[in-house]
């Protein structure tokens, strides 16, 4: 299948995700503020957290089980890097109340400004920042 | 017991969906961004998929007067755009670039075992608790 097929039948199943936490959870399905709450928040609120952050990490190891096409290769990051970016990701996705799946799928599905105004900023913000890497890498 | 089954359910789903689609892989993930360069729409089908499926299923579940297993919806309630939104977001998007993960993606390829991807997560999550300690002074 082209892998623009698969990446609509991902992104849909993203959005089955996103349905099911609202109507029988009544929550976002926001990653990075799940995640974080599974360390803030008191201890009636971490355990839902935590599954959810466990079924993604079993829902990701499935398709490469099936499949060996699905497992990406390796990360072209060093750990070094993989570090100073991961702190980042972590410090703006919790300042910014939200990653790609809270503001970018759930908040614009529902047509929130806040959510329209983040997609854009940190498209915009990885877009500059590819762009340098590679003009500085050449990779 | 609903609301757990539920929880795990709904991030099983999401997890294949991540593999599924394309954002596990890094590279594919930076020549998306690689907007002025060798650019590469596939994330943009994601993106596409994932809003399609969400904008029309939340118009029927938000109808009703409650989800099933809780007394009401959870939804956010700020509505201004402030500081720590436009940093937060200025922040990540280039934390996003750097690695070409953002956190779904990121625990989604926990289990394939590379370096990169095991330093990201902790990181990540330092990250997540240094914001809960400095968000209120921004």
């Amino acid at each position: 299948m082209h892998h623009f097929v698969l990446a609509a039948i991902g992104g849909g199943l993203v959005g089955v995700a996103a349905i099911m936490m609202m109507a029988l959870n009544g929550r976002i399905a926001g990653v990075s503020g799940i995640l974080s709450g599974v360390f803030t928040q008191g201890a009636g609120e971490r355990l839902w957290r935590l599954l959810f952050v466990l079924g993604i990490v079993i829902g990701g190891a499935l398709p490469p089980l099936l499949n060996a096409d699905f497992k990406p290769p390796l990360p072209s990051a060093g750990v070094l890097l993989a570090v100073v970016g991961g702190l980042l990701v972590g410090l703006g996705t919790g300042l910014g109340s939200g990653c790609t799946s809270g503001h970018g799928i759930c908040g614009i599905a529902r047509l929130s400004k806040r959510s329209i105004i983040a997609t854009l900023t940190f498209m915009t913000a990885g877009i500059i920042t590819v762009t340098l890497l590679r003009l500085t890498t050449g990779g | 017991m609903g609301k757990l089954l539920a929880a795990l359910a709904s991030g099983i789903v999401f997890g294949i969906g991540m593999a599924v689609s394309g954002m596990t892989n890094t590279k594919r993930v930076q020549d998306f961004l690689d907007f002025f360069g060798a650019w590469d729409p596939t994330l943009a089908f994601v993106m596409g998929g994932g809003l399609l499926v969400t904008t029309l299923g939340y118009r029927f579940v938000l109808r009703n007067p409650a989800p099933l297993f809780a007394g009401s919806f959870s939804l956010p309630t700020k509505t201004d755009i402030d500081k720590s939104l436009l940093i937060g977001a200025t922040l990540f998007g280039i934390g996003w670039g750097l690695v070409g993960y953002c956190p779904g993606p990121a625990l989604a390829g926990l289990t394939y075992g590379y370096a990169p991807t095991l330093a990201f997560i902790p990181a990540m999550i330092a990250g997540l608790l240094l914001a809960q300690k400095i968000a209120p002074k921004i």
